[in-house]
């Protein structure tokens, strides 16, 4: 079997539409078990009482968030080294998902601030490259958003993504010393040297779900882009889009 | 005159730059106005007093630096790409890095240069002592070249596009974020005594990178938008 042949748009699309359900039904399971233990089967806090659970989804988006960041980047720079029209939509579809991941863990990383730290922001290093990375997210998005047309989107967007990625370890670093430079910080994250297993195990399920999930939905988002952009091809009339 | 080509092509950029901001004086000095002004509104937003006002300086300065400097993009390559020559420069057997280099550094000398030699002049508007002025001064004339080398692949990028001013920003200010937390930082490490010189090394090995790859991004760049 040829795999190259999944290159192609029109091939991959009824391909991508079989393979969505084998992503998004274990996603859904592994997000129900993963609850299940994080609310359940692990045990509560002894400093932190049952905010602490918020974590069960807070550490895998913001895995997911960085992680995607440099899985869209390295899609863009397929797409545009090698003028694959599917390696740059897959870009365009990841970079949705990657910003919402970094919403959200920015979003109940506030929420658990709240009743830890007593505070809802907190100017430490890795909130703020957090912060930035949504920031490099939005950037791509709305130059892409900008372009008019796609293939010069997609290029832009790569160069964009590239340099974005060069830049991120140096934000990371800047950041870090930034936040030791100007004063010690007051509240930390803090540091668990020891996790139950109970916990680990919730947390690597969402993780898990939290990848299948992107998996499934990347793959439908990129779908909608390959209708859209080849509303005009003939395989798309003709009803092969199964 | 008979230099490499490469090299009487960048004096050519640089020289024609050069002449035709001159030519727009006003242009350039609304620039530099406007870092001052800004730099001025931040006393009569938060108060006279001077400790505060001390302490905020290193940030306000270089935050209104930033956003002289991008206010300054738009004009680095759209002038060239309404009437054409952009294209003309692109078909040159000349690599295009160095017409970026170029364009870059007669931008950078015609809006930034004199925002570097001012600051030191607003900083004793803040109370800053002398010493503190000279690091704000080496700081932003190692710095402001990394925000125009930067600033370049973003214009690049955003070339002939609708709302390109806006979009400027949203792409080009968190990529500045490492320059002005060094570049204010060294400012702020020569207020509180401690030796500046780190944040300084930090911010010259940014400038050698950005003059490594950035030329080179904003050219891809500039390769597609006029494709």
């Amino acid at each position: 079997m040829n795999l190259y042949k999944y290159a192609s748009p029109a091939a991959f699309y009824p391909l991508a539409g079989r393979l969505i359900p084998w992503f998004a039904i274990p996603a859904a399971l592994l997000f129900i078990a993963g609850l299940y233990i994080g609310f359940f089967i692990a045990p509560t806090d002894f400093q932190q009482g049952e905010a602490y659970r918020i974590m069960f989804i807070h550490v895998p988006a913001a895995w997911m968030g960085m992680f995607l960041y440099v899985l869209m980047a390295v899609y863009a720079a397929i797409g545009w080294a090698f003028n694959a029209r599917l390696s740059s939509m897959m870009a365009s579809s990841i970079a949705i998902t990657g910003a919402l991941f970094t919403f959200l863990s920015l979003a109940t990383g506030s929420l658990w601030g709240k009743p830890t730290w007593g505070t809802w922001w907190v100017w430490d290093a890795r909130l703020t490259s957090t912060l930035i990375l949504m920031f490099l997210y939005i950037g791509f998005i709305s130059l892409q958003a900008a372009i008019d047309e796609p293939r010069r989107a997609d290029r832009a967007g790569a160069v964009l993504a590239i340099v974005g990625v060069i830049n991120v370890p140096i934000i990371y670093y800047s950041v870090q010393w930034w936040n030791t430079l100007h004063q010690g910080a007051t509240i930390r994250i803090l540091g668990k040297p020891t996790i139950a297993p109970t916990m680990l195990a919730a947390m690597l399920t969402m993780l898990a779900a939290c990848w299948l999930y992107s998996i499934a939905v990347s793959l439908a988002r990129v779908r909608c882009i390959i209708r859209e952009r080849e509303q005009r091809a003939d395989w798309i009339n003709e009803g092969a889009g199964a | 005159m008979n230099a490499h080509p490469m090299l009487s092509m960048f004096r050519w950029i640089v020289t024609r730059d050069l002449t035709l901001a001159w030519r727009r004086r006003a242009d350039v000095l609304s620039t530099l106005f406007f870092f001052v002004i800004v730099v001025s509104l931040f006393p009569l937003g938060i108060g006279p007093e001077m400790r505060l006002l001390q302490s905020i300086a290193p940030g306000v300065v270089w935050v209104a630096a930033l956003l002289a400097s991008m206010l300054s993009l738009n004009r680095l390559f759209a002038n060239d790409y309404q009437d054409g020559t952009l294209e003309q420069m692109l078909l040159t057997p000349q690599p295009l890095y160095l017409v970026v280099m170029g364009k870059v550094l007669a931008q950078w000398l015609v809006s930034e240069l004199p925002l570097v030699l001012i600051a030191p002049l607003v900083g004793v508007q803040f109370g800053l002592a002398s010493n503190t002025l000279v690091v704000l001064f080496f700081s932003l004339l190692i710095g402001t070249p990394i925000l125009s080398f930067i600033g370049s692949i973003g214009a690049a990028l955003t070339l002939g596009l609708r709302g390109g001013g806006v979009l400027v920003a949203l792409l080009v200010l968190p990529l500045y974020i490492p320059v002005l937390i060094f570049g204010a930082g060294a400012v702020d490490s020569s207020i509180v005594g401690i030796d500046p010189m780190a944040n300084l090394y930090l911010l010259s090995a940014l400038l050698v990178l950005s003059v490594v790859f950035a030329p080179w991004a904003a050219s891809a760049a500039l390769r597609i938008s006029l494709e």
